[in-house]
This record gives C-alpha cells, structure tokens and sequence, in this order.
C-alpha cells in the first residue's frame, strides 16, 4: 500500500508525475489565454526530499520569491504553492496591468493582489483538472502571498509533513515562455494520507 | 577564516572552536544558537515542530523543539561543555502566510517559540536574547568567537544578537 512515501513504486510516481502534467497542462491554458502569450511547461518532477535538501530546490534557501500557497480541503489535503521570482513576476503584473514590460514593480497591495489571482487562478485550472480526473472533490482556500527567502516559503508545506514523516514530496512543474525562460514552479503538495487516495482513485492500488 | 558549518531543516550539529554555524531560510521553524562561554564549543539545531508528541512514527529527533534540544545538549556534552556554561539564542518562528480562515496549524510558529523556550528553561540554560515572531524569513550565522548571532533578513536588515 502506498500510505507513505517509502511505500511509492516506480508506476506510483508515474501516476503522480501524470497527474502534475494534466494539472498543469491546464494550468498552463489559463495562464497563456490570461496573458494572451505562449506558454509551456516542462516535465513534471515528483521530488521525494528530506527535510534538510527543501530550502535548496529553487536555487538557493535565501533567494527572494514571491510565494502564493493556497490550502486544500476536500477529498485530499495539503497544499498548492505557486513560485515566481522578481523578474517573472513584473512581467506578469505588467502585462496584466497593461503597463510597458519595462515599469519597475511596487509590490504594493494592487500588485500582491494582481499576484494573488494569478496564483489562484493556476491552482483552481490545476485542480479542476485533478478533480475531473479523480472523481475527489478538492477546494482550494483562500490564497496567501509572501515575499521572502525561498527556504521559508518552502519550509511552510514541508512543515505540516513534518507531523506524521520525515521526508517530503512536491509534485512541482514549471511554466517557461516560448523562450524557455522560466516563468514559475507550480507545487502540489498533497499531505501523506492524500496521494494514497490520488492513487487510488485512479485505480492504481 | 573560521569554517563556515551548514546547519538544514532538521538537523542539528554542534563544533568546537573556531567556528561558524549557519541554517538559512527559517520561516516558522526555530534556529536554537548554543554557546559554551567557556570552551567556545557552539550548537546549534533547526526544529520545525513543538513536541514529538505529535509525532506518530518520528524516526529524526532533530526536527522537535523538546527531543531536538535535548539531542543538542547531549552533543555539546560530549564535546567536553558544562550545561552550566552555555547560553542560549533563539531565532525564527515567524508566520510566513496571514491567511484569512486562521487555523490552528498556521500559529506553528508561535507555538515553535514557546515549546522552545520552555524547553531550554527545562533544562535551565538561558536565553540571552531571541528574535523570533513576525511574518518574515530569517538566516542565522553563529560564530564560536564571541557567541554572536547574526540575524540577517530579506527587507529587516541584519542585526546581531
């Protein structure tokens, strides 16, 4: 049974690395249609990590990122993050804003708020995607937003793993530009008891 | 140069003189600083959790606020420090996401701190100066010369302790 991570085969995290590409596949529709620009995304990677290894998977613990982490209840719990950095994120909230691509961001309450909805509105096509797939009925939470050091922005999901494991698993895409410059990473973070349901409700155990 | 000793999310490591302990990016989690004022051996922990009660199967005693630092102490002993000797620095234990709906789960960081100061209060070794709270991330630098702690931060600035 795959109720813990040291439990997951090879086809488990096939399916799980499946369910970030469907996710994410719609995800990545809604934001190209919403910025009206080409966006793709890149294999997903499941990343099982121990605790010590979280703080450096996007670069750095102290790199600055803007974080938007919405909640999940439902059917499953955990978490959705989604990370830009400085420059991705002033280009979205320029386009969306209508603003020239060169305008130095304020982060003040209209562009946290301009943030915010981007976030809310990758996980809500991520998870409406999930959803369907699964049958499980999956609610985001409110979204919230931190601008800080990767490392703890990172640490919050990590955290609530920490209760019942000592190691974690991030189900992470990330979204470039035609370019293949790197927009932001997509994390699904279901919590321990989620993914064996995920699993199952696919039918893989 | 002192040699520069990473310290990450769950762990703990202690050293001896000279040296420097470093952990970055704590959120809620809390960075416990150590330090023997008289062999200069320094420790210092990442706990991410309050008490391993909560735990179910807790293979690493690292990541709790009451094993974590007994596991600390434990260490610094073997390196040749008297309980009586060391001093205690605390940083972290910030709310990293102000979420409308405030459940229990996301004042971790408030309960990290107080777990951890009760802890060390246990064990009667105190706590000469803490910066914990707030909504930011924190880098935490300590340094076997002096027992000084740098707190370094995204927006805060750095400050020493």
């Amino acid at each position: 049974m795959a109720d813990n991570i040291s439990g997951l085969n090879n086809f488990h995290l096939d399916v799980l690395k499946e369910i970030g590409n469907i996710g994410a596949g719609n995800a990545a529709t809604a934001l190209a249609k919403l910025l009206d620009k080409r966006i793709e995304m890149r294999v997903p990677q499941i990343r099982i990590m121990r605790f010590s290894e979280v703080s450096d998977v996007l670069g750095g613990a102290e790199t600055p990122v803007i974080g938007i982490l919405l909640q999940l209840q439902g059917d499953i719990s955990g978490s959705m993050m989604f990370i830009l950095d400085y420059p991705s994120s002033r280009m979205l909230v320029n386009i969306l804003m209508g603003k020239p691509m060169e305008t130095e961001l304020e982060y003040d309450e209209m562009t946290c708020s301009v943030l915010t909805e981007i976030g809310n509105i990758l996980a809500g096509s991520y998870l409406s995607a999930l959803s369907n797939l699964t049958n499980l009925k999956i609610i985001p939470d409110v979204p919230a937003l931190a601008i800080d050091m990767a490392g703890a922005i990172l640490s919050v999901p990590a955290i609530e793993f920490g209760k019942t494991s000592d190691t974690v698993l991030y189900i992470e895409n990330v979204f470039t530009d035609g370019c293949d410059s790197v927009i932001g990473d997509l994390f699904l973070v279901p919590d321990e008891l989620s993914y064996g349901k995920l699993l199952e409700a696919l039918g893989v155990v | 140069m002192a040699e520069i000793i990473k310290v990450g999310m769950a762990e703990l490591k202690v050293s001896r003189h000279p040296s420097i302990l470093t952990t970055l990016g704590l959120g809620s989690c809390i960075g416990i600083a150590l330090y023997d004022r008289i062999k200069k051996n320094i420790g210092m922990a990442h706990i991410m959790l309050p008490s391993s009660s909560i735990a179910t199967a807790s293979s690493n005693r690292a990541k709790f606020a009451d094993t974590g630092i007994h596991d600390l102490i434990e260490e610094m002993r073997r390196c040749g420090s008297d309980i009586r000797d060391i001093v205690a620095k605390i940083a972290g234990g910030a709310q990293m996401f102000a979420f409308a709906t405030q459940n229990e789960s996301m004042k971790i960081g408030q309960r990290n701190a107080e777990a951890t100061r009760a802890v060390l209060a246990g064990f009667r070794i105190p706590i000469i100066a803490e910066d914990t709270g707030g909504n930011y991330g924190r880098t935490i630098e300590l340094s076997s010369e002096d027992g000084s702690l740098k707190v370094k931060t995204i927006g805060f600035g750095i400050k020493y302790l």
